[in-house]
């Protein structure tokens, strides 16, 4: 008897459990659309804020490296040879680095050690970029002056081909140190993301790996790296999505000069060293115009690269036959 | 019966059961995780070209016992064993064992299907490669490997498909061809059929079946029917002892220990 009415009174109870599941639907739909709304907002404001830049200099604002608010002709072309170069270098330096960490922390570091430097390189990813901006300006620039550049300019510096790259006075700011400051800078985040990855892997796979009597770096490099290499390269790309964006520490280092050379040791800028630099000396609207559309060409460089891992994992993919 | 069955002067294990040439003999082995002893005193011979199967309730060191005989065991600390395993004469717990050779000796296949993150020809052939093979026979070794296995005709057309993307039966009936590629000379089976519908089963059954020609094989096995199907020879372990050991037949129709009747007959375990 009580059964059959805790039944009937279950099934009526049916339509407002429906309709709060409607409504839990809605809000969770709407917090998706806030996000779509914010990129499609900021995407339209840049457009519309560099317009002015875009009509007065056209496509040559890309291609243009001169840049010079007294006359008020601007190009994008420095800070995006900047800001792809010293993230080219960053990521070189990173991504082995950083891999080799993770292998180290799940593969062969004794375990009493783990967690330490576990510990560590999260704290090291926890440092705020103003203090690498100012150890960098202040410790590191002198350091690279007085050693690693003169050393570079004497060995690498007098080799053919890449010897231009390595040409010039040692400033100790400038394109290098600041690449090797982004790298420090990701360099925690692309260890501990690649060690929370490695350790997805089966302990399973490992041992039949290991099971054909294949050595460490063997199966690290054959059977590990490949089985987690989607994860890996969308977590490469994070970390680059961040060094292309990176502004206070590189603004400290870089040396803040609107030009491009050839030698990885001379002073030059980024888009949002840029940006940081001199939005508050821009007084004319142009001069204001330009910057946000310097901003405008940061978001488009970040969603290309965004976009070329999404179309390297497809034809990782393909390749392997997953 | 209880007073037969113990008294061991006229019919000793040795008299009755003379067991055939081993491949590997265990000399009492002991196995710790950190402070906790998981094999006690261990003495058993796995005869060549039979199939040894390992029973036992679960946490009776049957798995620990497989993992001693590849040193898999190796790659996690605080696990360590002592004792002789002797695989040709040598004894492979001793301290400068390459254990690359003897991993490539004493072949693995797991609980559960591990192929590589590569296509099916390169599961198989990225062994042989390790191993030396030369280039011109790879691809003929590839093809054996795969009969072998009783996989060849479900995947001749479709080498270059990824192993992830086959069926959990052929998946591992494609890791037993990569084991068996680079001719080892025993194969650990680690409960490879616990994964598996009955049909996917019987056919690795059926491998098993063929695969002692070549190679001496030992099996751990939760499926009592399993073990008296595929091997010669059944181990029965309790609590990390090895209770006791003969033929198949013999184990499983007259058990000399009351505790392996019990578990056979389904009484615990």
């Amino acid at each position: 008897m009580t059964a059959t009415t805790d039944y009937e009174s279950g099934g009526r109870a049916a339509h407002p459990a429906a309709r709060s599941d409607r409504v839990f639907g809605t809000l969770t739909l709407a917090a998706a659309v806030i996000v779509l709304l914010t990129l499609l907002g900021v995407f339209v404001s840049l457009v519309m804020g560099a317009w002015p830049a875009f009509h007065e200099f056209g496509a040559k604002f890309l291609v243009t490296e001169k840049w010079n608010p007294v006359t008020e002709k601007f190009g994008a072309l420095a800070p995006l040879y900047g800001t792809v170069i010293t993230s080219v270098i960053a990521m070189l330096i990173a991504v082995p680095v950083g891999l080799g960490i993770a292998i180290f922390l799940t593969e062969t570091c004794p375990r009493p050690l783990r967690r330490p430097l576990g510990i560590a390189i999260e704290l090291l990813a926890g440092i705020p970029s103003i203090i690498y901006g100012i150890w960098g300006l202040f410790v590191f620039a002198p350091f690279m002056q007085k050693v690693v550049q003169p050393a570079l300019i004497a060995t690498l510096g007098k080799l053919p081909l890449i010897g231009d790259l390595f040409a010039g006075p040692p400033y100790g700011i400038g394109i290098l140190t600041a690449g090797l400051i982004l790298a420090m800078m990701v360099l925690p985040f692309i260890a501990s993301l690649a060690r929370d990855i490695f350790l997805t892997v089966p302990d399973m796979l490992r041992e039949s790996a290991y099971g054909l009597g294949m050595t460490r770096w063997e199966v690290n490099r054959h059977i590990v790296i490949p089985h987690v290499r989607t994860a890996l390269v969308g977590g490469v790309m994070l970390a680059l999505g961040r060094a292309l964006g990176e502004t206070m520490a590189v603004t400290f280092v870089i040396g803040n000069a609107h030009r491009i050379t050839t030698s990885i040791l001379q002073p030059g800028t980024t888009i949002s060293a840029a940006i940081a630099n001199e939005f508050t000396e821009a007084t004319t609207p142009l001069y204001t115009a330009s910057l946000v559309a310097l901003g405008l060409v940061l978001f488009i460089l970040t969603f290309i690269v965004l976009a070329a891992a999404q179309w390297m994992l497809r034809r990782m993919k393909a390749k392997a036959g997953v | 019966m209880d007073t037969l069955t113990r008294d061991r002067s006229p019919f000793t294990f040795q008299e009755v059961d003379p067991a055939p040439k081993p491949r590997i003999s265990i000399r009492n082995l002991e196995f710790f995780y950190g402070e906790t002893r998981a094999l006690k005193g261990i003495d058993l011979d796995l005869p060549e070209n039979q199939v040894t199967a390992f029973i036992g309730p679960s946490g009776c060191g049957k798995s620990t016992l497989l993992r001693v005989l590849n040193r898999m065991y190796d790659l996690y600390p605080h696990q360590r064993a002592t004792g002789e395993v002797l695989l040709d004469g040598e004894n492979i717990l001793a301290k400068g064992t390459d254990l690359n050779r003897l991993r490539a000796k004493v072949g693995m296949v797991f609980q559960k299907p591990t192929p590589f993150p590569m296509t099916i020809h390169e599961n198989i052939a990225f062994g042989l490669r390790l191993n030396g093979t030369a280039k011109s026979e790879i691809d003929d070794r590839v093809q054996a490997a795969l009969k072998g296995a009783a996989l060849w005709e479900e995947v001749k057309d479709k080498l270059n498909a990824s192993g992830q993307s086959l069926s959990g039966g052929q998946q591992q009936r494609l890791c037993i061809a990569r084991t068996i590629a680079v001719e080892p000379e025993v194969i650990l089976l680690d409960e490879p059929a616990s994964a598996l519908d009955p049909i996917s089963t019987a056919k690795i059954e059926e491998t098993i079946h063929q695969l002692k020609e070549r190679f001496t094989i030992a099996i751990v096995t939760h499926n009592m029917q399993q073990a008296s199907r595929v091997s010669d020879r059944t181990a029965f372990m309790y609590l990390g002892e090895l209770i006791e050991t003969g033929e198949t037949a013999q184990i499983f129709t007259r058990p000399r220990e009351e505790r392996t009747s019990d578990y056979i007959t389904g009484r615990f375990g």
